[in-house]
């Protein structure tokens, strides 16, 4: 059996999930800050999830494509990202963004608002807060987010089968392989890719449920001795 | 330090108008729950933006609408002790006061100020409440601030411990050379903690005098209810003084009219002023012949509940209240009840 596609996927995945961590935790802080367009700018970052994979694929595919700005420049420097793993990345980050700029927004606001209004009056600057304040009291959110992103990049179908095609050992990712396995009639090929992805996608949850538990426990320890 | 606040803001219904200036020590804002009284401290603290009007601390302007002068909150250093602390739990204690001491051996100076030895690494949900409100005053202190403010320091804790809590405030306020606010819906603790107390109702600011002034004489209804005032009857002028039409009895009153001359509208007495006077003075003015309806033992004194016998048609003030020590009670129970409302005691209000 060729393992590729886990590599590819494994590769795909992480990289996506690295570039929507950061963005999607800057855009979920962004959003927290705005006031009249809130609902307009949280529509736009909504909005691959909500799309079919295909319809951000085609948009991609439009604006990686030779004749968009970005395709032209991006051919200036020599990159192209159509037919290649990065370009999986790209369609994986995209359709998962979302899911880590939702989830963690939420975490977010869940954010005893005194917290937040403390770490003002004691003269902190709004990116010490960010950092010190609302990122560690939110931890256990953001995990959950980061591994929801991790397991909707992993399972990205659509989109990346657009941008980045099914070249086997290249671009052709584990869920990709369950669909060829399945178009070429090796049934026995599919199961068991589908086994391994489904083992990855439970492991990840579990992990996830095991570490937010521990990070409770440290934070909730009861105790003291009195007054 | 003075702090002057003149203010509007909007939220939804609620309007809130406060106009007041404070002077060096502790200055109090009374009030029940969302009467705006911890807008008020957002407002001077700028967590909230107030729509119109100054804030100013001695001659720094924080904030003044028309100049659109907004100084943002964590540059104002004013420090603001929240009714849950709100210490940081993913912090130890260490953590939590180097955030306002910003120096290792300040934070270590203050951990030993307020008797935190020891518990440093600890974890704010590790600390008993005495504990957390005495990591949040050293938090606060610790970034020197120019002015300070406490919300309801104490409303969620039990008697034993608001008592500690409380004498600690005090201590603090002692030895602490700029002002503050401190804001609570409880008279005694107001009573006991501050010198100059501001009554609001309703998003503005009803009364203010000092402390004294506010317990004996509150200049509105709003006031005297809050100061705990259990009997309040509403007047209506009848000849030279005043019927008490809940009371059902003539009050005759020394001056007639208010300050500004206007009719006084309602009246009202403390419950441990009433005076019981014998039979034989029955007839005598501000006399109620007293119809006893519940008598409460309370912890150390005794609560009569009463109306005047002689009127028939009872209102929702007509119930009365007096308070008094169990002894006294004891003496008194059992006998026909006449009570004076003594006029030195009766608490006049325009409005």
């Amino acid at each position: 059996m060729d393992y590729s596609p886990l590599w590819v996927s494994m590769k795909v995945a992480l990289t996506a999930t690295s570039v929507t961590f950061v963005l999607g935790l800057l855009a979920a802080r962004f959003v927290l800050s705005l006031r009249k367009l809130r609902l307009l700018v949280d529509g736009i970052f909504s909005l691959p999830m909500v799309l079919p994979p295909t319809v951000v694929g085609f948009f991609l595919l439009i604006l990686f494509g030779k004749n968009s700005v970005v395709g032209q420049f991006l051919l200036r420097m020599g990159i192209n990202v159509l037919f290649t793993w990065q370009g999986a990345a790209i369609a994986a980050a995209v359709v998962s963004f979302p899911i880590m700029y939702r989830t963690s927004l939420g975490a977010f606001e869940q954010v005893d608002k005194n917290l937040v209004y403390a770490a003002r009056t004691l003269g902190m600057s709004e990116g010490e807060l960010f950092f010190k304040v609302l990122l560690p009291s939110s931890l256990p959110g953001i995990a959950a987010a980061t591994i929801l992103a991790f397991a909707r990049a992993l399972g990205e179908f659509g989109a990346t089968i657009m941008l980045a095609g099914n070249i086997p050992g290249r671009t052709q990712t584990m869920s990709v392989a369950v669909y060829t396995a399945m178009q070429s009639g090796n049934r026995a090929l599919a199961y068991r890719w589908v086994v391994i992805i489904m083992a990855i996608s439970f492991l990840s949850i579990v992990l996830m449920n095991y570490w937010t538990s521990r990070q409770n426990r440290a934070c909730m320890r009861e105790g003291g001795s009195g007054f | 330090m003075s702090l002057y606040v003149d203010i509007t803001k909007r939220c939804g219904d609620f309007l809130l108008r406060v106009r007041f200036e404070t002077r060096d020590g502790l200055f109090a804002i009374l009030g029940a729950s969302g009467c705006g009284k911890s807008l008020t401290l957002k407002c001077i603290a700028g967590i909230e933006k107030p729509d119109t009007g100054v804030i100013k601390l001695d001659d720094t302007v924080l904030f003044d609408a028309a100049k659109k002068i907004n100084v943002p909150t964590r540059k104002r250093n004013i420090g603001y002790l929240f009714q849950d602390y709100a210490l940081f739990p993913h912090m130890t204690v260490f953590q939590n006061i180097m955030c306002g001491a910003k120096d290792k051996d300040r934070t270590r100076e203050w951990i030993g100020r307020f008797f935190l030895e020891g518990k440093e690494q600890l974890y704010p949900a590790q600390l008993s409440g005495g504990q957390k409100q005495r990591v949040a005053l050293a938090r606060m202190l610790a970034q020197n601030p120019r002015f300070v403010m406490f919300d309801e320091p104490f409303s969620a804790l039990d008697n034993h411990l608001k008592t500690q809590l409380e004498r600690e405030v005090m201590n603090v306020m002692e030895t602490f050379e700029n002002g503050g606010i401190f804001v609570s819906h409880d008279r005694n603790e107001v009573y006991r903690l501050t010198e100059r107390i501001a009554v609001m109702e309703n998003g503005r600011i009803v009364d203010i005098q000092n402390k004294h002034g506010i317990f004996d004489a509150p200049k509105t209804l709003a006031a005297t209810l809050l100061t705990g005032c259990k009997n309040i009857t509403r007047l209506e002028r009848r000849g030279n003084g005043y019927f008490a039409q809940d009371w059902g009895i003539m009050l005759s009153c020394g001056n007639d009219t208010g300050a500004s001359g206007a009719l006084f509208r309602y009246a009202g007495v403390r419950a441990h002023f009433l005076e019981p006077v014998g039979t034989d003075e029955r007839g005598a003015e501000n006399v109620i012949a007293c119809e006893i309806l519940r008598v409460i033992e309370d912890t150390f004194s005794f609560i009569v509940l009463f109306t005047n016998r002689t009127v028939a048609e009872k209102t929702g003030y007509a119930v009365m209240t007096y308070e008094l020590a169990k002894e006294d009670w004891r003496r008194l129970a059992g006998e026909p009840l006449y009570l004076k409302i003594p006029m030195d005691k009766l608490i006049l209000m325009e409005k």
